[in-house]
Parts: structure tokens; C-alpha cells; sequence
């Protein structure tokens, strides 16, 4: 294996990329194969499987970002858990760590919403640039690369018990597109990674490897030719630029807490849906007094976080729903475009558990007395699933700049969200299945749950075909900034109902194939 | 008489067992980590009625039946320390005061559990409820010899998961 980059802070040419997720951590190895010197700035720590705790809160301790946010707006979270708005990773590998590997792609139908969707009143919906069958092959590289199953001839997982129950339920209802999922997670041996053990415990990171992560996978490859340089503890502070308005390098805060700077030809940013437009937000200057690519006044704007929500059944017998692979089942069925239903959009329902340490803080946060405690009783008996939906862009759900500082004397997110009329009838419809799903198994009490921290943070740089309409075109690259990329689940246009990982790989793949071939005609 | 008297958790029964007093941690999370489950709680910087109440506090936010009283004095030994003291002492002095209000001499003396949910919720937007409240949450849940009691498992790893172990194993679908 050759010896990982090592990278001059003079030096111009290369690449810098701030985030090493799904998004950023794999454009960062596509370009690296492809030539391109890189150099990623990660604000976490690095983690591998052998550094991986299955016990719910230490794995919080040692991945979550708990960086100080702020949050706003009606959402329950923003009650519960003011000062953590979404539950993400800071780590090499960022949430790809953390993911449950649920891989899908989405319906064609989607990437037109506001087409298909037509007029809803207070949603700021918009088509995306590109389309399915733009994208069909991007997906086929994505999925090859993350090994989903269902899909490229490999076999689908087998049902958990939990999934059973799951199965049985939606079945007796009618449902028919009922599967142990499209998951990148191992059903057999795959890529130097072996299969999944049904250990549990896919949130806290996947010590068997089983599961797709850029941790062990695109980091260490694209290290391994010599052009990539991954730098842990780095947080980036400010994207600079000259005086033609081209990117020129990115401030950051080392480990040590000194602050330096990389030059660079070419900014991704990848930090996810909060960092990502706090970070071009702080980086505003005479040129950019409103941000760095916010000519538009769209970045942080049209903030998506997918219409969620748990239900849990109770039995008389016990499931032991913790067992297994933990998101491996899915109905899709509802994930169609009805408006007969009262709601534009659909949802997917996938099977989902929680630990009990976890299970009493997300359950019914803030309750207390014996509703809550006879649920917790009957632990054993539990079985869950969680709703995905397609929520609704809204130009004030939106991430801003907070009065609160980070310890780098940063600026941190103001997460500001608030349920659109329609997320709401979604969500209430979910429930209604997700519940009558459990009761057809003879669920004895069956418990509506609320949305957790978010996971699934969309759309704060959003991809638009007019500059005024966006921050970035349909390759990701900044409207204003010839040489500023955005390589993350931000510059979602609309979040469509599926777990969205696999569409930010593939963009990804999609967004590095783009730069090489521009860096090589010499137009960025 | 309160039922923690008549379950003997007074005075001796406080001062009597040993404790480790550095058993307890508070980790950077914000969550109260127990290496084990030994109890008995010390008071030296609350009194014995504080810690009494705190405890059946504690049984009355997360009441399970199944679950004995050292896990939650376990959950609620932190309270006895020299910067909690002023904030148990007013907030406890609130309680038996809306216990007063409710015809009982205190807290402890109300005998049924309703009795004393309903004193609860007269002060449950207080802060000193929040903070119990949401200290329980991982102080209580997050000790691993309490999960047995609920079925849970914990990790798997070290046994290889439960690919040989009964991942799939219900019978009675």
C-alpha cells in the first residue's frame, strides 16, 4: 500500500474537501483514483470497527457531534432536545459510521416534485436539474459500490425477528412490496468484507465491517494511492477567496487549535446540512456580504429533515426486536404519489429498534409516571418501525447563523424547522398504518412515537437550474463560485421519501467524474 | 408512615451499607455511569428525609415494580453532594409543601402512588423536577444490571451476534 498524501498548506493545486461522509469521503477516493491530489479536512477523530462500542451512550460519547447548535421553530426536538437538532457523526467516515444502510433510489416521479407535486401552498417546492434516468447509472456504480443487497445479483439479508413481525403485519393488510430492504449492509462475503452477523447495533458502527462505511472503505483506498491526504481534527472556519471571486483556500482549526490555511484549486464542501451552509456563512466577506455563494440568498434555506416518526407495538410474547440487523425490512407500498391520501409525496416504513437506554430517551421524551414505564416494561415484547417520508421544503425552515459561539469562537447553526401542513397529514397517516400493521399480529398497545434528533438533514444548498432558485447547478457546483462544490445531502432539491444516502454516493461519484473532466480541459 | 420507612430504608438503612462514592461518574455526555450495582446511599451533605424523598422521587417519575430500590438510589446518589445541596433543599421543601397543600404532613406520607403523582404535577415544570426527570433517563436506564429486568441484552459482539443465536427466533407469529 503506498503511503498516504502528504500535502504542503502552499500548496495550489490541490483539491480541499471539508467532511469525509458519504459525500465527502467518497469523492474524496473517486478523485484520488482518478489522479486528483486531495486534501480532506475532518473535523472528528479517527475511528475504525475494533474502536466501535455497542452500548448506546458511550458510541454517543465517542461519535455524535455534540458541538453546540441551536434550534428554533415548532418542532418537538427543538423542545426536547434543544441543543442537538440532528444525531450525526463527527469521525472519519462521518455518518456513514452511524447509518442503518438502507439504499435507495429514488422514484422517478421524485425528482420532479414540484411537476408532479403541482402548487402546495407554503411548500417551496422545485424540480431537480437532473433526473432518474440521468442518474440510473451513477445508482448502478453506487450500489456496486456499497454492495446493496436486493440489487446486482446480491442476495437480500434474512428477516430478523423483529421483520417478521414486521412482514406478517403489513401482508395481512394487503401489502405487497414487503422485503428485508435494499441495505449495504453484507448478506455475503463482498469487497474484503464479510457478512453480517446480526450483532445489532448498526447505529453505533459496524465492528464486523459487514456494513458499508468511507471509514474502511473509500478512506483508507483512496489514501492507499498516494494522492489523498485525510486530515482528523481540522475544523474548517472560512473558505477564502481572491479577488475574482475564485475559491483560494480554506481556514481551519488544527488539533492543536491553531488556526492555518490550505490553498486550494478546487473547495468541496461536504460537512453535512448544518455545517456545510454554516461554514459558507461564515465565510461571507466584502464580495459575499451575505455568505460565500449566497448571491441567491438560498443558502441554509429549505432545510428537510424527512417526515419521521416511530411506531411500536407491544405483545404478548416476546420479539426481542434488538436482535439482528437493525433496519433490515421495508414496505413500500406507501411510498407512491397518492393525493388521495390527503398528502403529496409517500413514505417508506422500515423496521427499527432501540436499545433501552435509548428506548427511554426517545420513546415519549419528557414523559414520566406509569404510561411511560409499563411501555418500558414490556421492552422484550417490543417490536418497531420507523417512517420516511418526503417532507416539504420551506424557505424558513432554514439553517442560520446563531449568536452562540463554538469553542473556536465560530459562530454555530440555528436550526429554525416547523411541520408543513403536509408532513403533518403524512405523518398522522403513517401512524395509522404503522399501528393497524401491529395490531393485525395481536399488538396488545400500540405507541405513535415522535420524530428523534434528525439523521436525514437535506437541502441547505440546494441544486437548482436557475441560479436565483438555488446555491448550486445540477453537478453540485456553486452558482456564483466556478471552483466551489458542494458534495453533500445539502444540495438535495427535494428529499423524496428514501433514506438518502445512496443518492448522496452517487452524486458523489457523479460530482467527481464532473471535476476531473473540468480540471482536465483546464476550466476549473 | 411512608412506605420507604416501612421498607426499612431509614436512617440505618441509608448510613448502614457500604458505598463507593467514587462508583458513581458523571461522563462527558451528560449521563451518570454505575459500574455496579452496589447501593446504600451516604448522605453527608443532604439529610436522611432529602435522600429518602429523592429516592421515592425517583420510584414515582419511573415507577417499575420489578426494579429494586438500589438502582434508583443508585440514579440519585449524585444529589448528595455540596453544589446540589442548596437546589435539593429548596426543591424538596416545594414538594412537601405542595404536599401540605394536599392534606398530607409531607411527600413520604402520602402511601399511594397516585396520591403523590398528583403533589408531582404541581411542581413538574419546576427545574429541579426537569433535572431529576431527565437525570433518571440515563442515571436509571444506562445501568447495565438493570437491563436484565427488561430483557435486554446488551451487546452481542462478543458472542459473535446472533446469527447462531436466535436472531430470527420467534414462535409464536
Amino acid at each position: 500500500m503506498a503511503q498516504a498524501a502528504k500535502f504542503e498548506l502552499s500548496d495550489s493545486s490541490v483539491t480541499v474537501i471539508v467532511g469525509s461522509g458519504s459525500g465527502g469521503g467518497v469523492l474524496a477516493n473517486e478523485l484520488a483514483q482518478k489522479g486528483v491530489k486531495v486534501v480532506v479536512l475532518e473535523a472528528g477523530g479517527r475511528y475504525l470497527p475494533e474502536d466501535y462500542v455497542n452500548d448506546e451512550w458511550e458510541s454517543f460519547g465517542q461519535l455524535a457531534w455534540t458541538d453546540p447548535r441551536t434550534t428554533s421553530g415548532d418542532w418537538r426536538v427543538a423542545k426536547d432536545f434543544s441543543g442537538l437538532p440532528a444525531w450525526i457523526v463527527k469521525a472519519v467516515g462521518g455518518t456513514s459510521i452511524h447509518w442503518a444502510g438502507a439504499s435507495l433510489r429514488f422514484q422517478d416521479h421524485e425528482w420532479k416534485a414540484k411537476t408532479n407535486y403541482g402548487v402546495v401552498e407554503g411548500a417551496n417546492l422545485l424540480d431537480w436539474p437532473i433526473d432518474g434516468a440521468e442518474m440510473q447509472p451513477w445508482y448502478d456504480k453506487a450500489e456496486a459500490k456499497l454492495g446493496v443487497t436486493g440489487v446486482g445479483g446480491r442476495p437480500r439479508l434474512p428477516g430478523n425477528s423483529n421483520y417478521k413481525v414486521f412482514e406478517k403485519g403489513a401482508k395481512a393488510l394487503g401489502y405487497k412490496e414487503v422485503h428485508t430492504g435494499n441495505m449495504a449492509i453484507n448478506s455475503v462475503d463482498y469487497d474484503e468484507r464479510m457478512s453480517c452477523q446480526q450483532t445489532g447495533f448498526c447505529f453505533q458502527g459496524c465492528k464486523w465491517g459487514a456494513k458499508w462505511s468511507a471509514a474502511y472503505t473509500d478512506i483508507p483506498r483512496g489514501e492507499a494511492t498516494g494522492n489523498l491526504e485525510v486530515r482528523d481534527h481540522a475544523h474548517a472556519a472560512r473558505i477564502l477567496h481572491d479577488d475574482a471571486g475564485k475559491v483560494t483556500g480554506v481556514e481551519y482549526f488544527d488539533k492543536d487549535g491553531n488556526l492555518q490555511m490550505q490553498k486550494a484549486r478546487l473547495v468541496c464542501v461536504a460537512g453535512n446540512s448544518f455545517e456545510s451552509p454554516r461554514l459558507l456563512l461564515n465565510s461571507h466577506s466584502t464580495m459575499f456580504p451575505d455568505g460565500l455563494a449566497n448571491r441567491s440568498g438560498q443558502v441554509g434555506r429549505n432545510y428537510m429533515r424527512h417526515t419521521t416518526g416511530s411506531v411500536y407495538g407491544v405483545f404478548e410474547k416476546p420479539v426481542r426486536m434488538w436482535r439482528g440487523t437493525t433496519m433490515a425490512g421495508i414496505i413500500r407500498d406507501e411510498a407512491r404519489h397518492d393525493p388521495a391520501r390527503g398528502f403529496v409525496g409517500g413514505y417508506e416504513l422500515e423496521t427499527l429498534s432501540l436499545g433501552l437506554p435509548f428506548m427511554a430517551a426517545f420513546l415519549d421524551p419528557g414523559a414520566w409516571g406509569r404510561e411511560f414505564t409499563t411501555a418500558l416494561d414490556s421492552y422484550e415484547n417490543m417490536a418497531g418501525m420507523w417512517i420516511v417520508g418526503e417532507d416539504m421544503p420551506q424557505a424558513d425552515n432554514r439553517v442560520t447563523l446563531s449568536d452562540t459561539e463554538d469553542s473556536f469562537g465560530l459562530k454555530v447553526a440555528n436550526v429554525n424547522f416547523s411541520d408543513h401542513p403536509n408532513d403533518i397529514a403524512m405523518r398522522n397517516h403513517a401512524y395509522k398504518v404503522g399501528q393497524a400493521i401491529y395490531r393485525e399480529v395481536g399488538a396488545t398497545r400500540t405507541m405513535p412515537t415522535p420524530p428523534y434528533p434528525s439523521t436525514h438533514n437535506l437541502g441547505t444548498n440546494r441544486m437548482s437550474e436557475k441560479p436565483e432558485d438555488g446555491v448550486v447547478n445540477k453537478n453540485g457546483q456553486s452558482h456564483d463560485v466556478a471552483n466551489l462544490f458542494i458534495s453533500d445531502g445539502s444540495q438535495f432539491t427535494t428529499g423524496a421519501a428514501e433514506n438518502p444516502t445512496l443518492t448522496i454516493v452517487a452524486l458523489a461519484i457523479r460530482q467527481a467524474d464532473h471535476i476531473a473532466r473540468e480540471m482536465a480541459a483546464g476550466n476549473v | 408512615m411512608s412506605e420507604l420507612s416501612k421498607q426499612g430504608l431509614t436512617r440505618r438503612a441509608l448510613l448502614s451499607r457500604a458505598v463507593a462514592a467514587g462508583a458513581l461518574a458523571v461522563a462527558g455526555t451528560g449521563f451518570i455511569a454505575a459500574p455496579d450495582a452496589a447501593w446504600a446511599v451516604e448522605v453527608t451533605h443532604v439529610s436522611e428525609h432529602q435522600m429518602a424523598t429523592l429516592l421515592q422521587m425517583a420510584r414515582d417519575i419511573y415507577p417499575h415494580d420489578r426494579v429494586g430500590d438500589r438502582f434508583y438510589a443508585i440514579a440519585v446518589k449524585s444529589y448528595d453532594s455540596a453544589e446540589q445541596k442548596a437546589a435539593v433543599a429548596e426543591g424538596i421543601a416545594a414538594l412537601d409543601k405542595a404536599a401540605k397543600d394536599a392534606g398530607f404532613e409531607d411527600y413520604l406520607s402520602a402511601g399511594w402512588e397516585d396520591e403523590r403523582v398528583a403533589i408531582l404535577r404541581k411542581i413538574e415544570e419546576t427545574k429541579f423536577f426537569q433535572t431529576l426527570r431527565g437525570g433518571l433517563v440515563t442515571g436509571l436506564y444506562n445501568q447495565k444490571e438493570v437491563w436484565p429486568i427488561f430483557g435486554y441484552e446488551g451487546e452481542s459482539f462478543s458472542k459473535g451476534g446472533y446469527i447462531d443465536r436466535g436472531f430470527d427466533a420467534i414462535d409464536w407469529l
